[in-house]
């Protein structure tokens, strides 16, 4: 590594209006040094590199500098600056999926940015694109260069995306949270290839992220950012190890308990899943119906006030399965609640069981209706199975519960969109506690939230669990929060449970190569690329 | 934030356009209910003195006006008659070769220019009479048409109609579109397809064959004109709100809705209906003119209102036919319908966007 700085960041001011999203942010990038920028959403992280390209909207107003190889970038002329952007420097986006054209084959895309970038024939970028391809670790390069961006998985998206980012040699590689739409084994992969393309092709990498732990595997430095301005700046090591700022200390243990839940008691079952089964006949078959399973010949069982955690990669079927135990997916099998299956029940047997059984979903911005405020979206419940309740009467128990999830009475009256996305977490649980179930399923409960309310959110939890004896079927992708959490783990893969145990056995000493990529992809070892690829 | 901001009207007050079309259209709807009141001029009367009279500040007569009705006045009479300036005011000068018989002093009187005559007052020999006379002094600020009738009046009372076919056949669609789509929608499967192919074949109907079959069944009434577009245009409503409740059903506070036993009804009316305002206003405000549009075809057609009660749609159809001789015709009603779509379509647009201001 050689200590020349490529990027040098000089009191880099980002305002909107009033609202100030960078504030005097200063750090240098060196030749072949990965930096991370760690912060929450809306810590400034994405707008200070959007800012050094010269990539914001006109209402944003730049002050400072930014020197690539000692050349101002801010408010450089369209021209000049267009030599450098996606050329000397690039960017990877989150979201694979909104960042490739969905028209065009990917060996095309990467061709055209290879064609316009460094003025290769039509034949050369293709070929190129090929080679390119099986830089960034694609199988069958030849073929997949003919496929369409929806024919590829979330990974092989952003492998792509990467692709054409380091199309032109780039000496300076800017990913805005590469792995955070992807799942767990997948983003361990992407980063281990980011780290190894990076002392590849010589570049320097600036890695943006929420998560320290993630990023702190590959990093060189880590720059950790709150309220739009550096908090803390340092090695990896020292920022890891003995974080200074109460920020970084807080993103780093993000208030979980790392060690498994002390073991529990066996407890009685309070909700068993026989044979259950989901399948979605697939559309445009209307000749020869093909039926896909979501959740095939599932046996489950929660135990009567305990957690159990249901792990797996997205579209494994684990929502399907929590949404198909509350009977909001018509499914086939047995669901034995309270010495009744509740799949043979009608829409109308089912409603006062319904109360006993309840739901709360991962997008809080969505799982509540935008037109009714919190109170009538609280008291919903109340509506339907205490009719008898005058208006008074269930506004005082909607406040009451509000009190419960720690929300002031006063926000009966507000719309969700005035809520922040834990205050809104906070009150679709107050929807699902109101009528005192037994079981409530959780589906990714913490997964849209920040770190730190993630915590609060699931002590809030903790605390209704032991206040009602509530059993919980937590859903999640997170390790880190099933193990905090769990009594018990079920791990589920293409719609099948591979693996179910107590906690602790699961994650620490797991029986299935599923279970064991699972848990390795999430752990918090540093990897040393030159091992793995 | 105060309560009564959280609702659509709380969010239009704060929209300038907004205030601004809902001011515009309150101001035409009031001055074609009341305007036709307080207008001297009734919208049937003919003044036949006054064809196709331009529009204008002045007050009529004007002299020239004046000299050609004293023309008519004087053969009506058979005999001559010339109006004469004196220091105590207007004299009309009636002669003749023969005596002139008092009474014919009458139809000075029945002149559209000039007031009624109460006494007779006779001056000259039997040959020559003379009759002071007061000018009449009318205002048609937007002109008269074909017939002589005054066109603000006119206009006016053709906008009761038009805006009662725009809200009321808008009503219709609005009521019938909403549930039908909504149910096909929420229900989904056959009986989501059974519906939506009834739309179809209602969609397949030629209109004008449509409002004939009623007009047979029913005879020709005002109300009919309501319905019958109503029943039409009801057929877009719900294919749009099928689409929207399509996408919304599956929305996780619909889930959560559904997770606390919520009925049918319920998540209809509570979760999905409130939550598709959006489009509904937008579309709303394309419906409003259409419907107004189709109410003139029909009574160009000779389906819908009849003389003298007109509508904008016949106006406009009357001014088009006119255009060369008589511009004021087809610009004053054009520009009223014009203001009333432009504004309604403003405040659809306004309310759209307070209907959405709940969500970010």
């Amino acid at each position: 590594m050689t200590e020349d700085p490529i990027l040098r960041f000089e009191n880099l001011g980002v305002r909107f209006g009033p609202v100030d999203a960078v504030h005097d942010l200063s750090f240098t990038l060196r030749r072949g040094e990965t930096a991370a920028l760690v912060g929450e959403s809306g810590s400034g992280k994405s707008v200070a590199m959007l800012a050094a390209l010269g990539l914001l909207p006109p209402s944003a107003t730049v002050a400072g500098h930014v020197f690539f190889n000692g050349q101002n970038l801010i408010g450089l002329e369209r021209e000049k600056l267009d030599r450098i952007r996606g050329k000397a420097i690039t960017i990877v986006f989150q979201e694979p999926q909104s960042a490739l054209d969905p028209l065009f084959t990917v060996g095309s895309q990467i061709a055209a940015v290879l064609r316009f970038g460094l003025k290769l024939g039509r034949r050369a970028a293709a070929a190129r694109a090929v080679e390119l391809l099986h830089e960034v670790g694609i199988l069958e390069p030849h073929r997949r260069a003919q496929n369409y961006p929806h024919e590829l998985s979330g990974g092989q998206r952003q492998r792509v995306a990467i692709a054409m980012a380091i199309a032109c040699d780039p000496q300076v590689l800017i990913a805005d949270e590469p792995t955070t739409a992807l799942d767990a084994t997948v983003a361990a992969k992407i980063l281990v290839l980011l780290a190894d393309l990076k002392s590849r092709f010589g570049m320097a990498l600036i890695l943006i992220s929420h998560d320290l732990g993630l990023v702190g595997r590959i990093a060189d430095h880590v720059h950790v950012m709150q309220k739009g301005a550096l908090v803390e700046s340092g090695p990896v090591a020292q920022v890891t190890q003995q974080p200074r700022h109460p920020y970084t200390r807080m993103l780093l243990a993000a208030g979980l308990d790392r060690a498994a839940r002390p073991a529990t008691a066996p407890a009685p079952p309070l909700l068993e899943a026989r044979d259950l089964g989901v399948s979605y006949t697939l559309r445009g078959a209307w000749f020869r119906p093909r039926r896909f399973a979501a959740v095939d010949g599932v046996c489950l069982t929660i135990p009567a006030g305990q957690t159990l955690g249901l792990i797996g990669e997205s579209g494994s079927g684990k929502s399907t399965l929590g949404r198909a135990l509350v009977k909001l997916e018509p499914a086939r099998g047995q669901i034995l609640y309270d010495g009744r299956n509740l799949i043979a029940l009608s829409q109308d047997a089912m409603r006062p069981l319904r109360r006993d059984l309840q739901i709360v979903f991962q997008d809080p911005f969505s799982s509540l209706s935008p037109r009714l405020t919190v109170g009538a979206i609280v008291a919903e419940g109340l509506r339907i199975h205490e009719p008898a309740l005058s208006a008074t009467a269930r506004r005082d128990r909607a406040a009451k519960t509000l009190d419960e999830v720690g929300l002031p009475g006063a926000f009966i009256g507000r719309l969700p969109h005035e809520l922040s996305g834990g205050q809104r977490q906070r009150v679709a649980i107050a929807r699902a506690i109101i009528l005192q179930p037994r079981l409530v399923v959780l589906d990714e409960p913490t997964s849209a939230l920040d770190r730190a309310v993630q915590a609060e959110v699931l002590a809030l939890l903790q605390k209704l669990q032991d206040a009602h004896g509530l059993s919980y079927l937590f859903i999640t992708h997170d390790l880190a929060v099933v193990r905090a959490v769990a009594d018990r783990i079920a791990v589920m893969q293409d719609g099948r449970i591979v693996e179910e145990g107590l906690a602790a056995q699961v994650l620490d000493a797991p029986r299935e190569a599923y279970t064991r990529e699972l848990v390795a992809s999430a752990s918090f070892e540093p990897v040393n690329p030159n091992s793995v690829l | 934030m105060s309560a009564e901001s959280h609702t659509v009207w709380g969010a239009l007050r704060r929209d300038r356009g907004g205030i601004a079309s809902l001011a515009v259209l309150a101001l035409i709807a009031l001055a074609c209910l009341f305007g036709p009141m307080l207008s001297p001029h009734p919208y049937d009367r003919v003044f036949p003195d006054y064809v196709l009279t331009p529009a204008s500040l002045a007050a009529h007569p004007t002299p020239s006006e004046r000299d050609e009705s004293v023309v008519t006045l004087a053969m009506r009479m058979h005999a001559s008659v010339h109006l004469d300036m004196r220091s105590d005011g207007l004299v009309a000068v009636v002669t003749d070769d023969k005596p002139i018989d008092i009474r014919v002093l009458r139809a000075l009187g029945r002149s559209g220019v000039l007031q009624p005559v109460d006494a007779p007052a006779v001056a000259g020999d039997g040959r020559r009479l003379e009759q002071p006379v007061t000018l009449k002094s009318e205002h048609f600020l937007f002109g008269t048409d074909a017939n002589g009738r005054d066109l603000l009046t006119r206009v006016l009372i053709a906008g009761r109609l038009s805006l009662a076919v725009g809200v009321l056949a808008s009503a219709v669609a609005l009521g019938i579109g909403v549930v039908y789509g909504a149910i096909a929608g929420y229900l989904g499967g056959r009986t989501d397809a059974l519906m939506m192919r009834a739309v179809d074949i209602i969609y397949a109907l030629p209109f004008i064959f449509f409002v004939i079959v009623l007009v047979v069944l029913f005879g020709r009434t005002l109300v009919l004109i309501f319905v019958a577009i109503g029943a039409v245009e009801w057929l877009d409503m719900a294919r749009i709100v099928r689409g929207q409740t399509l996408s919304l059903k599956r929305r996780e506070y619909v889930l959560a809705a559904q997770a606390l036993g919520a009925s049918d009804r319920a998540i209809l009316t509570r979760h999905i209906v409130p939550n598709m305002s959006g489009p509904i206003i937008a579309y709303l405000g394309l419906l409003v003119p259409r419907v107004i549009l189709a109410e003139s075809f029909l009574s160009f057609l000779g389906l819908g209102v009849q003389e003298p009660l007109t509508s904008w749609g016949i106006l406009i159809a009357d001014g088009a036919r006119n255009v060369q001789s008589a511009l004021h015709l087809l610009v004053f009603p054009a520009l009223l319908l014009a203001i009333t779509l432009i504004a309604a379509t403003q405040l659809g647009e306004a309310l759209r966007r307070a209907a959405d201001a709940g969500r970010t």
